[in-house]
């Protein structure tokens, strides 16, 4: 019997894995692609309720497009940031990007 | 329907502010605007006069300016037949003038500037006319007296015209000290600034006679200064400093005539108050006389005009002290024209002449044929010739004076008569007529131009027939028209007008037995009455009084204060504080360097430690930062879990 | 409900999204995050396709895995000199990290636990593509369009930021 805990809890723990890559990787990219791993974990619950609580409306469906559709707009700029970084700092790592300190 | 009148001072305004902001530079614009709001408020004027005319029921609109914990200051405009009278003399002199201006002001590097002064005094003396409380009529009043100042002053350059300027302020000033006193009574004790308002609480006795009193003479200094009454009559002769133009709208027409327009205006108030309406009345007695007696011996023409202005306004003032609301305005109205035309055509003749002193002019008649006409016409009028209107509103004011249980007015009245029909026909005489004097002047003279001309011709026009609306056999005259509580109907005095009219002729044949034919010699009555014709030709020593008795003791006290109490009492005490603040800024500075310095040293270390602390925190790590946020995030839930 | 073949669907679906997952932040070559993370994204439009949204499936493989995962591997290959060097690929956080994440998964799942939902026992709707084409087009225009127009400032904004000037 599969319901929507097991979906909630599937993308509750996709949700905490792609934070976990948000705060450890040291790769612009790696932390561009742990950002994606959150947004697959949203989609995952908007479509999980749009089944269970309303499967006639597609409400969810519909947001989980709008979702896509914004996520790919921001993997375009940020991976177009994360290329300027590379020409200005001769590197990804953003543990070097530190320039917003005291 | 009467409400569009606050438009006919607006229009100056916006004439004033157009200049002023835009056209300055533009000389030709700057009086075209000038001149196209006044005589556009010149027909609004018309437009009032004429539907007051026909419903003489006063009107009145305001709104609220100032709301002060229930105590309202409003602002309003109240129209009755006194406004439209002189919403219409102010407009017409005012019009004129302006286009007179044109010519007379030719050639100065500030005419724009001159144009625009023009437009705010008129937007000033309008608003005056208008107000309908003791706020409003204040503030226009000193509006007036800036515009004043600054046209009295407007060629500054020359130190005689600043100082006319300052003398003016200062001495109208000390007169607008007793009329906001004499505010402040009237409206703590009626508790409204509105005119009516307080007229009816006059009239229904709520203010108790003395403070009444009390109010109305101090109301009725501010009149004495605005309209050069004695003892505040010195600055009107000096504001003859200012260019012509001015003199004539200003120091001849409107300005000073606000005076006796504010005593017409609160007549209710000076007649529950026959004690101050006593004062009054004695005030303009003696000021008609003493000026019309320093006017029989100037030189300079402008300041025979401008003593024969305080003697008329004394005149006026006189008569609305003795009951004479309607020959008081009456008065204003008629000598506004004629005096205005006797300015306009001095300022011709020195336009022509380059020089104010009668005696290096002469013979000018052929020259100048319309200025000379013109001045001879407006001399008549104010010398009171029958039928021309200067007699009919002089006429009214002896009729009323003889009313009076008293004949001191009276007298006095058919005196200053006899004296003003001399002093202006010397004038004439001596200006147009004899042989020239100076001859390198005479041959320079010449006839002004038609924009000057024709203004003048306006004006005697008025100056004959303005007063035909008072005559006393009309039905429906002035007096039906302007009159306090019930109408005035003045039956003719057919002994006063013969008796007057002689005194006036006797006057015009003394100026030309002395002065044309020269069968008196002046030279000889001079010599024979050394000491009135001294005191008489220095004006009754005023400004050598003024000068003793205030101005130097004034000196003395700032010098004695300076020489004693400064440098003997106030310095050496300085000294002493020097002396005291330098001993106690060595204790002073022991306790700063040894405590108060460490106190804020040890602050300072705290805080850079602090500081080298903190900042530790701020990595640059965007990851850290996110650490934070996530740690804030999971607190939270576990919070709103609990 | 799902039961049994889409249970066992489930778990082996959930297993892949999981273990991928952990995979793409934890491998020291950025590269194969990346192909990891492909593999992690059709875990995920497979559980699409037991949510019955079929629609949203094929433009989750269309977009993350065909466009969003190579334009990552683009960029990786761009920043080439980095991705296969044996440096260190996480910072020093990761114990407080996975203290913080573990606690959040935790009291979230405790959270899930405590809460009832509104469940509908309709039947799901099979024609998704067909109403979705029609609630774009009819209720939510407004958002579709500004969508689009969101989409093209992306792209110039990223034409833009990226451009050797």
């Amino acid at each position: 019997m599969i319901g929507l805990n097991h979906f909630l809890t599937l993308s509750t723990i996709l949700f905490c894995i792609g934070i976990f890559g948000v705060l450890t990787r040291r790769n612009a990219i790696g932390i561009l692609m742990s950002i994606e791993l959150m947004f697959n974990a949203v989609n995952i619950n908007f479509v999980a309720f749009s089944r269970f609580v309303t499967p006639t409306a597609l409400v969810g469906q519909i947001f989980a497009i709008f979702i896509i559709t914004i996520a790919a707009a921001e993997a375009t700029v940020g991976l177009a940031i994360v290329l300027l970084i590379y020409r200005n700092f001769k590197g990804i790592n953003v543990d070097n990007i530190n320039i917003m300190k005291w | 329907m009467l409400s569009f009148a606050w438009i006919i001072p607006l229009l100056p305004l916006l004439a004033f502010i157009t200049i002023v902001f835009f056209t300055r530079r533009n000389q030709k614009l700057s009086s075209l605007i000038s001149i196209g709001a006044i005589c556009l408020s010149w027909i609004f004027s018309v437009i009032v006069i004429a539907s007051v005319l026909k419903n003489p029921v006063p009107s009145e609109f305001e709104f609220t300016w100032l709301n002060l914990m229930g105590f309202q200051v409003k602002m309003g405009i109240l129209i009755d037949s006194l406004t439209a009278i002189m919403l219409f003399v102010v407009c017409t002199v005012s019009s004129l003038v302006h286009i007179y201006s044109v010519g007379y002001m030719q050639g100065d590097p500030r005419f724009s500037r001159f144009f625009s002064f023009l437009s705010l005094f008129s937007f000033s003396m309008l608003g005056l006319v208008l107000a309908n409380n003791f706020v409003e009529i204040f503030v226009f009043w000193e509006l007036v007296g800036l515009t004043s100042y600054l046209l009295i002053g407007f060629w500054f350059e020359k130190k005689t015209a600043s100082d006319a300027g300052k003398k003016a302020f200062i001495t109208t000033r000390t007169g607008d000290l007793g009329f906001i006193v004499g505010i402040l009574i009237l409206t703590t004790a009626a508790g409204t600034f509105n005119f009516r308002e307080m007229f009816h609480a006059v009239e229904t006795g709520q203010i108790p006679f003395g403070i009444l009193t009390l109010g109305a003479i101090f109301l009725f200094a501010g009149a004495v200064g605005k309209s050069a009454q004695f003892p505040l009559h010195v600055w009107l002769p000096d504001a003859m400093e200012g260019p012509t133009p001015v003199s004539a709208l200003i120091h001849a027409a409107t300005m000073v005539a606000a005076g006796v327009y504010l005593v017409a205006r609160t007549m209710t108030i000076y007649l529950a108050a026959p004690n101050a309406a006593l004062v009054v009345a004695s005030i303009g007695c003696i000021t008609a006389f003493m000026a019309a007696s320093i006017g029989l011996v100037q030189n300079d023409i402008k300041r025979v005009l401008a003593y024969s202005t305080i003697s008329q306004l004394g005149y006026m003032i006189m008569v609305l002290g003795l009951g004479g609301y309607t020959a008081g305005t009456f008065h204003l109205y008629t000598h506004a024209f004629f005096k205005a035309l006797l300015f306009l055509g001095a300022g011709s003749v020195i336009h022509a002449t380059q020089t104010n002193d009668i005696w290096e002019m002469g013979g000018l008649y052929p020259k100048m044929k319309i200025t000379a006409i013109t001045f001879i016409i407006a001399s008549l009028s104010i010398a009171g010739i029958f039928p021309l209107s200067g007699f009919w509103s002089k006429d009214e004011i002896l009729t009323v004076a003889s009313h009076y249980p008293n004949p001191i007015f009276l007298i006095v009245g058919i005196l200053v008569a006899g004296m003003t029909a001399f002093y202006m026909f010397r004038l004439c005489f001596v200006t147009f007529f004899g042989k020239p004097r100076d001859q390198h002047k005479f041959e320079h003279a010449h006839e002004s131009p038609k924009v000057m001309t024709v203004p003048l011709m306006i004006l005697a026009f008025l100056s004959v027939f303005a007063g035909w609306v008072g005559i006393p056999w009309l039905q429906h005259g002035y007096g039906s028209f302007v009159f306090h509580q019930e109408p005035h109907h003045a039956e003719p005095n057919y002994i006063l007008m013969i008796v007057s009219t002689l005194v006036a002729l006797s006057g015009i044949y003394l100026a030309y037995a002395m002065y044309y034919k020269k069968s008196i010699s002046p030279e000889k009555l001079k010599a024979k009455f050394p000491f009135p014709y001294k005191v008489l030709y220095n004006k009754y020593y005023f400004d050598e009084l003024y000068q003793i008795i205030i101005i130097n003791p004034i000196m003395k006290l700032s010098g004695f204060l300076f020489n004693r109490v400064d440098v003997g009492v106030v310095d050496r005490l300085v000294n002493g504080a020097g002396n005291f603040t330098v001993f106690l800024s060595d204790v002073k500075e022991w306790f700063d360097s040894h405590i108060v310095d460490g106190a804020v040293n040890g602050i300072a270390s705290l805080a850079r430690g602090t500081g080298s602390g903190l900042r530790r925190i701020q990595t640059g790590q965007l990851q850290n930062y996110a650490f934070v946020i996530f740690f804030g995030l999971v607190l939270i839930i576990l919070f709103k879990l609990s | 409900m799902l039961t049994g073949v889409s249970e066992a669907v489930y778990y082996i679906l959930a297993a892949i999204i999981i273990g991928s997952g952990v995979m793409v932040v934890s491998m020291k070559n950025i590269f194969h995050s990346a192909l990891f993370l492909v593999l992690c994204f059709f875990g995920v439009a497979g559980i699409y396709i037991l949510l019955s949204a079929e629609f949203i499936a094929a433009v989750q493989v269309l977009i993350y895995v065909g466009a969003i995962t190579i334009l990552m591997i683009f960029a990786i290959m761009l920043t080439a000199r980095l991705y296969s060097a044996q440096i260190k690929q996480s910072n020093e956080q990761v114990v407080p990290g996975l203290i913080i994440v573990s606690a959040l998964l935790v009291i979230t799942i405790f959270a899930l636990s405590k809460t009832t939902w509104k469940l509908s026992s309709q039947a799901p709707e099979t024609q998704t593509v067909a109403e979705i084409g029609k609630l774009l087009m009819t209720t939510y225009v407004l958002p579709f369009e500004i969508v689009s127009v969101v989409l093209l400032s992306a792209l110039i904004g990223a034409i833009v930021i990226a451009r050797r000037d």
